[in-house]
C-alpha cells in the first residue's frame, strides 16, 4: 500500500514520517517518533489514554490517521516540562495524588491543558465535567479534579505575577 | 484493533472530490470528514473502505454563515466550533445546545456537523436536531448539487439520500422563534443516548402556535412526534396536555444492551415530556 | 465461635507511637516517571528484531473447530507464523491452572477441537507489525460446527445439559456444603428466618491497559525471558515453565509497571505463553499486547457471577444467629483459580456481626463464558452486599433502624474467631461507624428524605457496615478438599536492602510488579522509618523471577502488610551488622550503643557517633579493619512467610485462620433515583475505613475513591452481558459502561485507625475496601429511595431496565 509522507510539528519539533495511510496517530507518534508517553487504551476513541493536543485541542490520536494531522501542532505529554522543571499540571498531579497506575495520566494531563487554557479558573463541577471525556480506572477521579483546579490557581497566579513584572 | 490498509487522497475542492468518488466508482470509496464514527468502525475492521478521500483540506466546507434567516453551516465544520460559534447561537441555539451533548470534547474537536450527519447514526444528536429544524441538507455529486428536506434525507440505520458519488457540502438551517430545547438520557456522562429530543415551540399568546418535535433512539432514523406536535398546537399546554402531548405518538425503539422496547419507551416519552417542559419554559421567557 | 486465644497467633506487639515517616502523606516516589509519560509499560518495549503476535478469536460460544486453512495467511505480506490451536497443543501443555480436577477442563493458551466461549483464542499470527498480524487473522478460514450454548448457571447444571468439558462429564466443577457452628440449634431457635434470591452479575477490573508480554526465546540456550506487566506468584513459576516445557531455570519473567489491574493481571500467564511460543517458533522477540476486544472477551479475569439463596435466622430483638447461603457461582468456561473467591467471602462471611453459625453451599458452574480470574475482592465484595441485603431486609421485615440492627450485632472483643474459623485480629466497629453517621450528616439526609417524600421525589440513604479482609494465607486454595493434592502452607514475600558504600539505600522488590498501588511508596516510607532518611532518597528496584527469592506479589490486599515484614526483618540483620560495625570502629561494648537519627552513638554520649554512612564505607572498602568473620558490604534480605496462618482441622468444620488482618468500613451514599427513567444518581457519598494504622493516608484515600467508583460502576453501570446465544454484548466501551467524573460523586472520607495487634506499626491491608463496600451500600439506598413503592431491588448491576422493571411490577402487584 502506498506510503505518505506526513509532516508535524511535535512538541515545537518539526518531523517528517512516510508512513502506511492507515497508520493511527497514536502508531506514529510511538513508534516512529517514539514518545511512547501517549498510550492505547481502547483504540475506538472512549477512554481517552490517547489524548494528545492538535492545534491547541484536544483529540484522539487513536481515531485518527496520522494522514489527517500533515501539518499540525502536536503537543504530547513529552512537552509538558521544561527540562527538570515539570508543569504545574504535573507538579499538582504529583502532590494531590492525581495518578495511581499512571496510565490514563498523559492523556488526563493534555485533557486538563486544554480545560484550562478554554477557562483559566474552573469550578470543580467544570473540571468534572471537562475530565469526563478521559476514563481512568484508579483514582475516581477526585485527587485529578483537585490536581487540576490547584494548577489552575498556580498557572493564573504565575500569569499575573508575569503580567505584573512586564507592567 | 488497527485499520485495514486503503489508499487516500486529500483534495483540495469539492469538484475534485467529486471526480475522485467517481473514478474509484467500482471500489469502495468513503469520504472521511472528522472520522470519529468511521476510524473506530475501521478498527474493529466492521467497516473496510479501500480509498478514503478526506475533506479536511477542502476550505470552502469549513464556513459558517449566514444568508438571510438561513445559517448555514459547511459540512467540514468541527463541531466543537459550531458549538462555540456566536453565529449558531444566534441562527440555531437548539443546535449549539445538542451539540454539547455529542460525545465529548475531544471528539467534538474532530469531528464534523456533516460527518455526523451522514454518518446518519439513529441514537445521534444532529440528525434529531436537522429534522426537528427542517433542515436543508445539500449534496453535491457528478451531476452538480442539489438539496433534500431533512424530512427526506435520513432513510435508515445509516443511511440516507446521499448517493453513490455524492458527498453532502452543506446544513441549512432556517431561523426558528420561539423556545427550543435538546435534552437527552444516556446511561453514562457522553455514551450513547437512549433517547435524544430536539423540540422547537413557538406561542401566540399563551397558546402553542407551533410545534416541531424530533426523538433520536426510538426508531431506525430520527422521527418527528407528529401526534404530540398537533396535540401541543393550538393548546394552553398545561401540565396535563404536555403529559398527554409526550405520550401521544407511537414509539418503536429496537432493544439492546442499555434497555429493553418497554423501558426505552418509557424513558423516551419521559425526556419527550421533559423537552416540550424546557422549551415551553423557554417560549415564555421569550415573550 | 470463641473469642479466646487459640494456637498459631503471633505475639502481640506493641507499636510505637513517634513515627516520623509512616502516617505522613508523601507524594508517591512511584509518580515522576508516569507523570513524564516515561512509565516504560509493556507496550513501550521494543527489542531489536521484536516482531508483533495478533490472536483470532473465537465468534461463536461454543462449537467444533472442524477445520482451519492458515495458507493464505501465511503467505501474506509480513507475516512470520500462523499457529493454530491443534499446533499450539503440540508446542505448550497446558495452561497453570488451580482449579479442581485440571486434568478434566484442559485449558491451553488457544482452543484446541472445540471453542467454548465468545472471544476464545483459535489461533496466532505474528508479523512484522500488528497491523500486518492483523491482516493475516482475516486470511485464516475456519470452520465451526456450532454446538447448543449454556448461559445460564443454573441450567448448566441440570441434568442433561451439554457439557462444556466432556470429560468433567458435569458442568459442575465443585460442590460442597460446609457447617461451621451449630445451625440447626440457631434456626430452630430462631424467631424469624429471613430469606431472599439474589443475583449478582458480572463485571470485571478493566484496567486501562491490557496484558501484555514482550518474549525473548534464545535458541541458543533454551533460555525464555518475558517481559510483562502480569508477574506475581514467582513462588510458582514453575508451572509456567513446565506449560512452555522448559526446565524452570530456564525461565525468566521480568516485571514491567501495569497501567491498572484491579486483580485483573494476577498470574495472567496465557499472554506471556502465547508470546513465548511465538518467539520460539520464529526466532525473534515477539510482543503480544491484548487489544480491548482480547481484553474483554479474554482476559479469564471476569469477576464473581453469582446466584444466591439465603436464609438468615433472626430474633425479634434483631439478633442475628445463623445464615445459610446456597450458592451457584457461573464461573465461564475453564475455572483457573478454583473457587478461592468462595474463600474469601468465608473469611469475613459474618460480616462484622456476632452470627454464630454459617451454613455454606457453593456450587461452580461452567458456562460458555469467558472465565473467571480476580478482580478487587475476589469474591468478598459479592458476600459483603449478601450479607448487608439480608440485615437490611431482616431490619425491615422487624421493623428496626437500619442503623440500630447492625449496631446492636457487632463484635467487639479481640481476636474474635468468626464460625468458620478466620480469626478478627481487632476493630472498633462503633467508633467508625459514629464517624461515619457524622461525616456523612446522616440525620441532615433523613430529613431531606422526608422532605423530598413529600413531595414525589425518591431518595434513599444506604448504610452499611461490612469487612475488608487483607493478607491471605496458602491454605484457602486447598481447605475445600478433604485430600487435596497440594496442601501448600506459604505465600512469602521477599524485600533485600542494600546500604551502598555512601549510606544509601537500594531495595529490591521481587514479583510486585507495580499496578497502580504504591510498593515503592510502601518500601520507602518503611525504610525511611527505620533509618531516618527521606523515603524520596530510597532507590526501588523490582527483579524479574530467575534471581528472584521466593514471593507471591499483589493480591488480596497484602502489599503493605507483606512488604513491611520484609522491610523489618531485613532490617533487623544490616542493623545488628552495623551496630556491630560501629561497635569495632568506636571501640565500644554493642550493648552501649543505640540507634538515633540515622547512627548508632554511645548511649548518653551524643557526640560519639558513627552514622550510617561512615560505617557503610568501611564495611564496603575496609574490610581488613573489622574482624575476621565479617563480609564486606551491608546488604541482606528477608524472606517474610505468612505471620498468621493456622491449618484447617480434618472434618474442615473449621477452616483455621486464613485472612487474620480484618479491616472494616461503613460507607453512607445518598441518593436519588428518577423513578421515570429508573436512573440513579448521587447527593452525597460519605466514606470511613479502618485499616489499622496508616502508612500513606492520602494513598489509601486514593484507593477508597478507586474503588468506590468501580464499586458504582458494579452497582449501576458494568455488566458483560451475554445473550442467550453467548454473544457477548458489551465487547466494547460503547456498550461495557465505566463511570466516568460525571458518574462518581465527591466522597468524604474519613479514617479509623486501630492497629493490628499482630503486624509492624499494625498495619492491615486496604486496597480492595472501596469496591467491596460501594455495591452494597448503593444497592442498600436504592432499596431506601424506593422503599415508599414498596421496591426491593436485588439484582445488581440496578440498569434503568431493571429498576423500570421493578417499579413496574411493585405498581401492578399494588392495582
Amino acid at each position: 500500500m502506498d506510503r505518505h509522507e506526513v509532516t508535524m510539528i511535535v512538541n515545537g519539533r518539526p518531523s517528517t514520517v512516510l508512513v502506511e495511510a492507515r497508520k493511527l496517530l497514536v502508531d506514529v507518534l510511538r513508534e516512529d517518533l517514539g514518545l511512547t508517553g501517549t498510550h492505547v487504551g481502547c483504540e475506538h476513541g472512549v477512554c481517552g489514554t490517547c489524548t494528545v493536543l492538535l492545534d491547541g485541542r484536544s483529540i484522539r490520536s487513536c481515531t485518527t490517521f496520522a494522514v489527517q494531522a500533515d501539518g499540525a501542532q502536536i503537543r504530547t505529554v513529552e512537552g509538558l516540562a521544561d527540562g527538570a522543571q515539570l508543569h504545574p499540571l504535573q507538579d499538582e498531579f504529583w502532590d494531590k495524588q492525581g495518578l495511581q497506575c499512571g496510565y490514563c495520566t498523559p492523556g488526563m494531563l493534555m485533557r486538563a491543558c486544554e480545560i484550562i487554557d478554554q477557562n483559566p479558573d474552573p469550578t470543580p463541577a467544570q473540571v468534572r465535567e471537562g475530565i469526563a471525556s478521559n476514563l481512568c480506572r484508579c483514582t475516581g477521579y477526585q485527587f485529578i479534579t483537585e490536581a487540576v483546579c490547584a494548577a489552575a490557581a498556580r498557572m493564573r497566579a504565575d500569569s499575573e505575577s508575569s503580567t505584573g513584572a512586564q507592567a | 484493533m488497527k485499520p485495514p490498509p486503503f489508499h487516500y487522497a486529500a483534495p483540495t475542492s469539492v469538484a475534485e472530490a467529486v471526480e475522485l468518488l467517481a473514478a474509484h466508482a467500482d471500489d469502495e470509496a468513503r469520504v472521511l470528514a472528522g472520522g470519529q464514527s468511521l476510524v473506530p468502525l475501521m478498527n474493529f475492521r466492521l467497516a473496510q473502505p479501500t480509498h478514503l478521500i478526506d475533506l479536511r483540506r477542502v476550505e470552502e466546507l469549513a464556513r459558517i454563515r449566514t444568508e438571510g434567516d438561513t445559517l448555514v453551516i459547511g459540512a467540514m465544520v468541527r463541531q466543537s466550533v459550531a458549538e462555540h460559534s456566536a453565529e449558531v447561537a444566534l441562527g440555531a441555539p437548539l443546535l449549539a445546545e445538542a451539540l454539547g451533548y455529542v460525545a465529548h470534547t475531544p471528539i467534538r474537536n474532530s469531528g464534523t456537523i456533516g460527518g455526523s450527519i451522514a454518518h446518519a447514526d439513529p441514537a445521534a444528536e444532529l440528525p434529531a436536531v436537522a429534522l426537528a429544524l427542517d433542515a436543508e441538507l445539500v449534496v453535491a455529486g457528478p451531476e452538480g448539487t442539489h438539496s433534500v428536506a431533512a424530512a427526506d434525507f435520513f432513510r435508515g440505520p445509516f443511511s440516507t439520500a446521499i448517493g453513490p458519488g455524492e458527498i453532502l457540502t452543506e446544513v441549512r438551517i432556517p431561523r426558528r422563534a420561539g423556545g427550543h430545547a435538546f435534552v437527552e438520557f444516556a446511561r453514562t456522562h457522553g455514551s450513547f443516548a437512549l433517547v435524544g429530543v430536539a423540540a422547537v415551540i413557538e406561542l401566540a399568546g399563551t397558546t402553542v402556535a407551533k410545534a416541531s418535535l424530533a426523538l433520536s433512539g426510538v426508531g431506525p432514523t430520527p422521527v418527528r412526534a407528529p401526534a404530540a406536535e398537533q396535540a401541543l398546537t393550538g393548546s394552553d399546554a398545561d401540565a396535563d396536555a404536555v403529559r398527554a402531548a409526550a405520550a401521544a405518538d407511537v414509539l418503536s425503539p429496537a432493544a439492546d444492551v442499555h434497555g429493553d422496547v418497554e423501558t426505552r419507551v418509557e424513558i423516551a416519552r419521559s425526556y419527550l415530556r421533559r423537552g416540550i417542559e424546557l422549551a415551553l419554559q423557554r417560549a415564555q421567557d421569550r415573550r | 465461635m470463641t473469642t479466646t486465644d487459640r494456637g498459631g497467633a503471633p505475639p502481640v506487639r506493641t507499636h510505637k507511637t513517634d513515627r516520623t515517616w509512616v502516617g505522613k502523606s508523601i507524594r508517591r516516589v512511584e509518580d515522576p516517571k508516569f507523570l513524564r509519560g516515561r512509565g516504560g509499560y509493556v507496550g513501550d518495549m521494543t527489542l531489536p528484531g521484536m516482531v508483533h503476535a495478533a490472536v483470532l478469536r473465537s465468534p461463536h460460544a461454543h462449537a467444533r473447530i472442524t477445520r482451519i486453512d492458515t495458507t493464505a495467511a501465511l503467505a501474506a505480506p509480513g507475516v512470520h507464523a500462523v499457529i493454530t490451536g491443534a499446533q499450539a497443543a503440540e508446542l505448550c501443555d497446558p495452561l497453570p491452572d488451580f482449579g479442581p480436577a485440571p486434568a478434566q477442563h484442559t485449558w491451553r493458551c488457544l482452543a484446541v477441537n472445540k471453542v467454548r466461549y465468545v472471544g476464545e483464542g483459535v489461533a496466532v499470527a505474528v508479523a512484522d507489525s500488528r497491523y500486518l498480524a492483523e491482516d493475516a487473522l482475516a486470511l485464516i478460514d475456519v470452520d465451526y460446527e456450532p454446538l447448543p450454548v449454556l448461559v445460564d448457571p443454573e441450567q448448566a447444571l441440570r441434568e442433561g445439559a451439554p457439557l462444556v468439558h466432556e470429560d468433567l462429564g458435569s458442568n459442575c466443577a465443585y460442590e460442597r456444603t460446609f457447617q461451621f457452628g451449630d445451625v440447626d440449634r440457631d434456626f430452630a431457635e430462631a424467631d424469624v428466618i429471613v430469606t431472599d434470591h439474589l443475583r449478582w452479575h458480572r463485571s470485571g477490573g478493566q484496567p486501562l491497559e491490557t496484558v501484555g508480554a514482550v518474549a525473548d526465546f534464545d535458541l541458543a540456550t533454551g533460555s525464555l525471558t518475558v517481559h510483562t506487566n502480569s508477574l506475581s506468584f514467582t513462588s510458582y513459576l514453575f508451572m509456567v515453565a513446565g506449560t512452555m516445557k522448559i526446565p524452570n531455570n530456564k525461565l525468566d519473567i521480568r516485571p514491567m509497571p501495569a497501567g491498572g489491574s484491579f486483580g485483573s493481571k494476577l498470574f495472567a500467564t496465557k499472554p506471556a505463553v502465547l508470546a513465548g511460543m511465538c518467539s520460539r517458533a520464529v526466532g525473534r522477540p515477539v510482543q503480544y499486547l491484548e487489544d480491548r476486544v482480547d481484553n474483554i472477551s479474554n482476559c479469564d479475569h471476569h469477576g464473581s457471577d453469582r446466584v444466591y439463596d439465603v436464609q438468615l435466622a433472626v430474633m425479634r430483638d434483631g439478633t442475628l444467629r445463623g445464615i445459610k447461603i446456597d450458592t451457584v457461582d457461573d464461573y465461564g468456561a475453564y475455572i483457573q483459580f478454583g473457587v478461592g473467591h468462595h474463600g474469601n467471602a468465608l473469611a469475613q462471611v459474618v460480616g462484622p456481626y456476632r452470627i454464630s453459625s454459617v451454613e455454606y453451599r457453593v456450587r461452580a458452574a461452567l458456562t460458555n463464558k469467558n472465565q473467571q480470574g480476580a478482580y478487587r475482592g475476589f469474591g468478598s465484595e459479592v458476600n459483603n452486599w449478601m450479607l448487608e441485603q439480608m440485615v437490611d431486609k431482616a431490619a425491615r421485615e422487624l421493623g428496626l433502624d437500619p442503623v440500630e440492627i447492625r449496631r446492636r450485632n457487632f463484635i467487639r472483643e479481640f481476636p474474635h474467631f468468626i464460625p468458620t474459623g478466620n480469626v478478627y485480629d481487632s476493630g472498633d466497629y462503633d467508633a467508625v461507624l459514629d464517624k461515619a453517621l457524622e461525616l456523612s450528616e446522616y440525620e441532615h439526609w433523613r430529613a431531606e428524605q422526608a422532605k423530598a417524600r413529600e413531595e414525589g421525589r425518591y431518595i434513599g440513604i444506604g448504610l452499611i457496615t461490612a469487612q475488608e479482609r487483607s493478607v491471605f494465607s496458602a491454605t484457602e486454595f486447598w481447605f475445600w478438599f478433604d485430600e487435596p493434592g497440594a496442601p501448600v502452607t506459604s505465600m512469602p514475600e521477599s524485600v533485600t536492602l542494600k546500604v551502598d558504600a555512601t549510606g544509601g539505600i537500594t531495595a529490591t522488590l521481587y514479583s510486585c510488579a507495580f499496578w497502580g498501588n504504591s510498593p515503592e511508596t510502601m518500601v520507602a516510607q518503611l525504610v525511611a522509618e527505620e533509618f531516618d532518611c527521606d523515603p524520596h532518597d530510597v532507590s526501588i528496584v523490582y527483579q524479574g523471577s530467575k534471581n528472584g527469592l521466593p514471593a507471591t506479589g499483589p493480591g488480596g490486599s497484602r502489599t503493605t502488610v507483606m512488604l513491611a515484614g520484609a522491610v523489618e526483618g531485613a532490617t533487623a540483620k544490616i542493623k545488628a551488622k552495623a551496630l556491630r560495625a560501629a561497635a569495632h570502629l568506636m571501640e565500644a561494648n554493642p550493648d552501649d550503643l543505640e540507634w538515633v537519627a540515622g547512627g548508632y552513638q554511645v548511649k548518653g554520649v551524643p557526640e560519639q557517633r558513627k552514622t550510617l554512612a561512615e560505617i557503610a564505607i568501611m564495611l564496603h572498602l575496609f574490610k581488613h579493619s573489622f574482624p575476621e568473620d565479617m563480609e564486606s558490604g551491608l546488604e541482606d534480605s528477608k524472606v517474610f512467610d505468612h505471620p498468621y496462618t493456622t491449618m484447617p482441622s480434618a472434618d474442615r468444620k473449621d477452616l483455621g485462620v486464613f485472612y487474620p488482618f480484618m479491616g472494616h468500613a461503613c460507607h453512607v451514599p445518598v441518593v436519588e433515583v428518577d423513578v421515570e427513567t429508573g436512573s440513579v444518581r448521587f447527593l452525597a457519598y460519605a466514606a470511613v475505613h479502618d485499616c489499622g494504622t496508616l502508612v500513606n493516608p492520602r494513598s489509601l484515600a486514593g484507593h477508597i475513591v478507586g474503588g468506590t467508583a468501580q464499586g458504582i460502576g458494579t452497582a449501576l453501570y458494568e455488566e458483560f452481558v451475554y445473550d442467550d446465544d453467548g454473544q457477548l454484548l458489551a465487547s466494547s466501551y460503547l456498550d461495557y459502561l465505566m463511570p466516568t467524573a460525571m458518574e462518581v460523586p465527591e466522597l468524604r472520607i474519613g479514617h479509623h485507625e486501630t492497629p493490628s495487634p499482630y503486624t509492624l506499626h499494625g498495619i492491615k491491608g486496604g486496597g480492595e475496601g472501596g469496591r467491596m463496600m460501594a455495591p452494597a451500600a448503593i444497592n442498600v439506598a436504592v432499596n431506601d429511595a424506593l422503599a415508599p413503592l414498596g421496591v426491593r431491588v436485588t439484582e445488581l448491576p440496578m440498569t434503568p431496565e431493571r429498576l423500570r422493571a421493578a417499579i413496574r411490577a411493585a405498581k401492578a402487584a399494588r392495582a
